[in-house]
């Protein structure tokens, strides 16, 4: 004999001790599915048959379900069980997770029993304890069904027992994770069955015999409320009916449905709400009531499609109860989340659930009309009102395109206007203020480039203090760009950087094929800007239009003054336009990454207080100490021995004054005065972003020639950006390529920065660094100090560990991308959000900031 | 580092007695960061000069245990460290000279308290505006000092802070180290070791004589220990014992406005939002931007109400916060204060649920088009019953002393709003979260440009 239970079941184990719960549950269940009051006993107290500790051993019973009933894991509670209040409890916990219980009842011999625990050293109780037990078996055990187990199996001999020779586990109705579509889900019909035809025969589905079929396979779905308020509900059940009937259909219910159902039923139901008419109806265009009646019975309060991607319900399902079964499951999916109060129009009132909803599934429904298919943190309402005189509308699985034909005319007066939420779009609307309980804790970060990137709680907070007091608006901030790891240290001497070990390191990650692009020194600047400003409210969600935003590479204002930053903005839209790249890109806004040039417009208070300031205390400095040297060696008092000690410090007194001019004739190089916008420069070198998607998957050439295009229609505010491809396995490109960067530094350029050719690049260890910096000698004075290639500084300052600098720019790169792939595919905002507080989490970590 | 001494006193090489140092050899002296060396440039029976020389490791510097504790300006490589007067210079001095500093001189103990004609030169010294004069003619130096220049490029990145500095004055040796081993590091900004009580015995030691009756000994002491309140306050109480009433312990993150400490004004401010909430008899108040929980405290101490939260979005101020509340005594807090790191820019379900909110000098510490989500935030998602919000008034910045026109009272502050922009504000946010509102001044009224702070008090309808 086999069993059946369901799949999602907590399953009580009830009977005396001794009647061989434990040991049936050792034989059909997975040792982790059991929860054994005896273990808990044993875990709290060392002692499995103490029964005063039994409080403290249940309240650990119900924790273990508590956790797996939330996993949604099937579960056997081995215990006595024979207290209907302990049961009751059980029940509540099963029902708290929408799970259904299920009972096995042992009512074996009493001297079975008694003989069983006899035999077993450690049940020494009283021949007492085993007659109270039956005596509750006796009384207790009637009326399961009441107490609300839908599964009852009774064992009355142990050869009963022994009989079970499997369990069968039986997926709920609602569990169709194993079918993924395609998939139309079809809105509210509300009886428009013209215009349903019309939407299905768009969707490429032909009917015959009420039958619907699509060539390609295609499915539809329907979210419920088949009937009601439309003009021929009759058809729309046929349809609805033959076509679940030979597969090509699925159909959940709806609230209306469900009133009709009761109504067939013969419940006295009010025919209000549209149910006159499809009374009316069905008397002139009459349908067998019992086949209705079996098809409405039959129909699952929703579906979970796709290995758990698609949830399809009339009116919404929370995550929680996403494939569950329950009362409250049920009544959820046909009227949704209500406050139990009816609004001003005498309608029950209802709480917008998909705001607070944050599962992974897409959930598919309807049930509150609204002007729009409207789109909310993974879930999407598709009942635009047909009946009212709005539309019907499809949604293609898994392609997520709506397909909506607008209704022939009203046949319905709507009581409250169809909901047009906002402009447009309810996901803008929502996100336009984060909530910290999304984003606070530690995190883990599912990413596309890499399993999971671990932000620690702390840096979170931090990185929420910067962010709060610092950053722009967080719907602009899409994209942080990753911090960059110089090359390994450089062998030669009197180098600290050289090209070679740049190469080195992509050579060994088995990438041969690099770009090598000049590095402007100025400061990191994003630049997002918008075609047209109106953008920066229809996609961006802002309250004012705006023409975009450039801010620093941790998120705040890269300038203080508007006006500024609006003149260099419009410049670069105007840039954009002028090269076509706007159309090109099909985009009307753009995500760009860029060095903003001089760097003293940013650093100006830097400079001052650092930079220059040190540039003059140093060589005030050592002209001092030189001027009392050669006085001193002038002089004739001085022993030979103390000559000797003082002309070495003059000659390090003169190569020091040398070390300070190159310093900051270095730093000068990158400084001018900015009178005008004309006397800035922008040199972008990433095209991050636009509408399509992110262009981070595009090859650095692409980059860099649409950088050359931005060039070419403003060269005054667009500077060329020198690059090259260098081909590693070719010594004559590599040598070409270290020649090109030692012309570049010696002429006072910082550097360059050697990148895969491919943007994305993996090597034998994961990610490849997305780029490596090479800085030059001078520049690099700006850096590690003046004298920093003095011979004693250079030995030390050599050893340098790059670890941890590329192991944060690999996790922020993977984060920046996803970041950028979350905004393009209009993920919620906290989503992308996540993924940008995360790199600035990551940016509160203690690494050199010299690297 | 660089330090000249020349004495112009007649048999002017006996400076190199009391130096302990022969003026035909070169000295060298190891140090933690560097290497001094003492010799003389010029050794005649007029003129005597001995100079001391620093050169410190710049790298060592980055890398040394007291850089990695925390002391940033240690944690650079471009660092004027190497070369301006600091206390680098102070510990120098104390191991070349440290007889002469000490007044020692065995084989010629008469020249020790002579007053010799003395001058010193320093090549690079910060200073504020005025300060060497402030600080050395009171002690009868003749002072002369010409700032050094920024960058000869860029003019308009204005001057440097850094002064070469040449001081002349007769005096004893002794004496003149002295002056120097305490104003040095008090001029400078940073001191490259941890200060702690031990720094206080260094500074009455080398200040005895003429610390207590300096001008600026405040100034002084409270450069010297590093602004640290504690150990400048018990610095003070020993030089000149006062009685002190102030019971402020708790070091603090700045965000209180330099010019308003004369007039106590946060003080005032806090009393007054503290009694205007006490006397609405709420259950549970959240203070939003509680810093250090100076209202907090002030609530638990002065009213019954049940429940007191705090919020910051600074962990650092909510460590200062606890300690001052740890000070409570316990039955008076448990169980009724928590504070909690947040944000007023983004939803919190913790911000609900409480009859008042204050916002306490917070708002002008947001850029002006974040204010939007704040308003959501607080009036909308928290929508507590009354919510009190302070903010300075721009009007009254004309009377506070020294502070340039158009400037704001803190470095943080985003903007400073004058009566009619605060409330032109507060009637909007009012009208479109359902509040109404009125306004209070809060300390002194001035007839023209009214009181320095105000106070909006919404009413949910």
């Amino acid at each position: 004999m086999t069993l059946r239970l369901p799949d999602l079941s907590l399953v009580l184990l009830i009977g005396p001790s001794g009647s061989g719960k434990s040991t049936f549950a050792r034989k059909h269940f997975k040792p982790t599915e059991v929860v054994s009051s005896d273990v808990c006993r044993g875990m709290v107290s060392d002692d499995e048959n103490d029964q005063t500790v039994t409080p403290r051993a249940f309240d650990l019973v119900y924790f273990i379900l508590r956790q797996r009933l939330a996993l949604g894991r099937f579960t056997v509670v081995d215990a006595t069980n024979l207290n209907p209040e302990d049961r009751a409890r059980l029940v509540a916990i099963a029902r708290e997770f929408h799970v259904l219980p299920a009972a096995l009842v042992f009512k074996i011999d009493e001297s079975i029993c008694h003989e069983r625990n006899a035999r077993r050293a450690d049940r020494d109780f009283g021949p007492q304890v085993l007659k109270r037990q039956f005596g509750q078996l006796r009384r207790g055990v009637k009326h399961l069904k009441k107490e609300g187990f839908r599964h009852v199996a009774w064992f009355r001999s142990p050869e009963e027992v022994d009989a079970v020779e499997g369990i069968v586990r039986e997926p709920l109705w609602n569990n169709r994770t194993g079918e993924s579509g395609p998939f139309d889900i079809i809105g509210d019909v509300h009886g428009c069955y013209e215009e349903l035809r019309t939407l299905i025969a768009q969707l490429g589905y032909t009917v015959a015999d009420h039958v619907v079929a699509h060539p390609a396979g295609r499915r539809l779905v329907f979210v419920g409320d088949l009937v009601d308020r439309g003009p021929d509900s009759p058809n729309v059940l046929r349809l609805a009916m033959a076509s679940v009937k030979a597969g090509s259909a699925i159909c959940v219910p709806g609230n209306h449905d469900a009133k009709f159902l009761r109504w067939l039923n013969g419940k006295k139901v009010q025919p209000t709400h549209g149910l006159a008419e499809t009374i009316a109806q069905l008397e002139a265009d009459p349908l067998d009531r019992r086949d209705l009646a079996e098809f409405l019975d039959g129909l699952v309060s929703h579906y979970v499609f796709d290995g758990g991607k698609l949830v399809v319900a009339h009116a919404g399902l929370k995550e929680e109860m996403q494939g569950r079964g329950s009362g409250k499951v049920r009544e959820f999916c046909l009227y949704g989340d209500t406050t139990g109060e009816r609004d001003e129009y005498g309608l029950p009132e209802r709480l917008d659930w998909a705001r607070d909803y944050r599962g992974k599934a897409l959930v598919v429904y309807g049930h509150t009309p609204f002007a729009e298919p409207r789109w909310l943190n993974h879930t999407v309402n598709i009942d635009t009102g047909c009946c009212f005189g709005g539309g019907l509308t499809a949604l293609r699985y898994p392609e997520l395109e709506t397909v909506t034909v607008p209704a022939l005319r009203t046949y319905s007066e709507p009581v409250r206007l169809l909901l047009s939420d906002t402009a447009a779009d309810a996901q803008l609307e929502h996100d336009r203020l984060l909530d910290l309980d999304d984003l606070l804790g530690k995190r883990q970060i599912h990413t596309s480039l890499r399993p999971s990137v671990t932000v620690r709680e702390e840096n979170v907070l931090a990185a929420v203090e910067v962010m709060s007091r610092f950053a722009v608006d967080p719907r602009w901030l899409i994209y942080l760009p990753p911090t960059m790891s110089p090359c390994g240290t450089s062998a030669q001497e009197g180098w600290l950087e050289r090209p070679e070990e740049a190469f080195d390191y992509f050579r060994q990650q088995g990438v041969n094929a690099v770009v090598c692009e000049e590095k402007h020194m100025g400061s990191r600047a994003v630049a997002v800007v918008c075609r047209d400003p109106a953008v920066a409210v229809t996609r961006f969600g802002l309250r004012q239009e705006r023409r975009g935003v450039i801010y620093t590479r941790t998120g705040r204002p890269f300038f203080s003054d508007s006006a500024t930053e609006a003149a260099l903005l419009d410049r670069l839209a105007a840039a954009l336009e002028k090269a076509g790249l706007w159309d090109e890109l099909a985009t009307d806004w753009l995500c760009l990454d860029a060095e903003l040039m001089p760097w003293s417009v940013k650093a100006r208070d830097l400079l001052q207080t650092q930079y220059a300031a040190v540039a003059a205390a140093g060589s005030a400095h050592a002209a001092a100490v030189g001027s009392v040297l050669e006085c001193a060696l002038q002089a004739g008092h001085l022993e030979a021995e103390a000559r000797a000690l003082l002309e070495p410090m003059l000659g390090r007194a003169s190569s020091r004054s040398t070390m300070l001019e190159r310093y900051r004739s270095a730093y000068r190089h990158y400084c001018w005065d900015v009178v005008g916008i004309d006397d800035l420069k922008l040199a972008p070198f990433h095209f991050v972003a636009g509408e399509g998607g992110s262009f981070l998957h595009r090859d650095h050439p692409w980059h860099m020639d649409m950088a050359a295009r931005l060039q070419g229609a403003d060269p005054v505010l667009f500077p060329a950006t020198r690059w090259r491809e260098v081909d590693l396995g070719n010594a004559d490109s590599v040598a070409e390529a270290i020649a090109w960067w030692e012309e570049m530094t010696a002429a006072g350029g910082e550097g360059m920065v050697v990148k895969p050719r491919e943007f994305i690049a993996r090597g034998p260890r994961g990610i490849v660094q997305p780029a490596v910096k090479c800085r030059g000698r001078e520049y690099l004075r700006i850096i590690y100090g003046p004298e920093y290639d003095a011979p004693e500084n250079l030995v030390r300052l050599k050893q340098r560990g790059l670890g941890h600098k590329r192991s944060m720019a690999e996790r922020e790169f993977v984060l920046g991308v996803e970041a950028l792939d979350r905004f393009t595919a209009r993920r919620p905002l906290r989503e992308v959000h996540e993924c940008v507080l995360a790199v600035l989490a990551m940016e509160s970590e203690p690494v050199d900031p010299r690297l | 580092m660089f330090l000249s001494l020349t004495n112009r006193t007649p048999d002017a090489t006996d400076l190199g007695h009391l130096l302990h140092k022969h003026p035909a050899r070169c000295h060298e002296v190891d140090l933690a960061f560097g290497k001094g060396v003492v010799f003389y440039p010029k050794a005649t029976a007029e003129e005597c000069t001995a100079v001391l020389t620093v050169e410190v490791d710049p790298v060592g510097l980055v890398r040394s245990e007291g850089a990695r504790n925390g002391g940033w300006a240690l944690g650079q490589y471009v660092n004027d460290r190497p070369y301006a007067a600091s206390s680098f210079l102070s510990v120098a001095i104390s191991r070349a000279f440290g007889t002469a500093l000490n007044g020692r001189c065995t084989k010629r103990p008469e020249l020790v308290d002579r007053p010799m004609d003395l001058e010193v030169k320093l090549p690079v010294v910060q200073a504020p505006e005025g300060m060497l004069e402030k600080l050395f003619q009171p002690l009868g130096y003749q002072v002369a000092s010409r700032r050094l220049p920024l960058e000869p490029a860029f003019p308009a990145w204005g001057e440097s802070r850094y002064h070469e500095l040449t001081l002349r004055a007769t005096v004893p040796l002794h004496l003149l180290l002295k002056h120097l081993f305490v104003l040095i590091p008090a001029l400078d900004r940073d001191k490259h070791y941890w200060v702690g009580r031990e720094e206080i015995d260094k500074l009455l030691a080398k200040g005895e004589g003429w610390l207590s009756a300096h001008p600026e000994r405040e100034w002084i002491v409270r450069r010297y220990l590093k602004y640290q309140k504690r150990l400048t306050r018990e610095a003070l109480e020993r030089l000149a014992p006062e009685p002190d009433e102030e019971d402020e312990e708790v070091e603090s993150t700045g965000t209180e406005p330099e010019v308003e400490k004369k007039i106590s004004l946060h003080e005032i401010r806090l009393d007054l939002v503290a009694e205007c909430i006490a006397a609405c008899h709420p259950q549970s108040v959240i203070d939003l931007g509680c810093g250090e929980g100076k209202l907090v405290s002030r609530l638990l101490r002065q009213t019954k109400i049940p429940v007191i939260h705090g919020m910051d979005v600074s962990s650092r101020a909510l460590e200062i916060a606890d300690e001052r509340l740890e000070k409570i005594p316990a039955a008076r807090r448990e169980g009724r204060v928590k504070l909690f790191t947040g944000s007023l820019i983004y939803r919190d379900s913790r911000l609900r649920g409480h009859d008042v909110a204050a916002l306490v000098e917070v708002i002008e510490h947001l850029d002006p088009d974040r204010l939007e989500s704040l308003e959501e935030v607080v009036f909308a998602a928290a929508a507590p019953g009354k919510v009190f919000v302070t903010t300075p008034n721009r009007e009254y910045n004309v009377l506070f002393e020294g502070m340039k026109p158009g400037a704001l009272r803190h470095g943080d502050h985003r903007f400073e709003w004058t009566r009619a922009e605060f409330r032109e504000w507060a009637s909007r946010v009012a009208a479109d979260h359902g509040y109404t509102v009125g306004f209070e001044p809060l300390g002194e009224e001035h007839a023209e440009h009214g009181a320095p702070s105000q106070m909006a008090v919404f009413e949910r309808v």
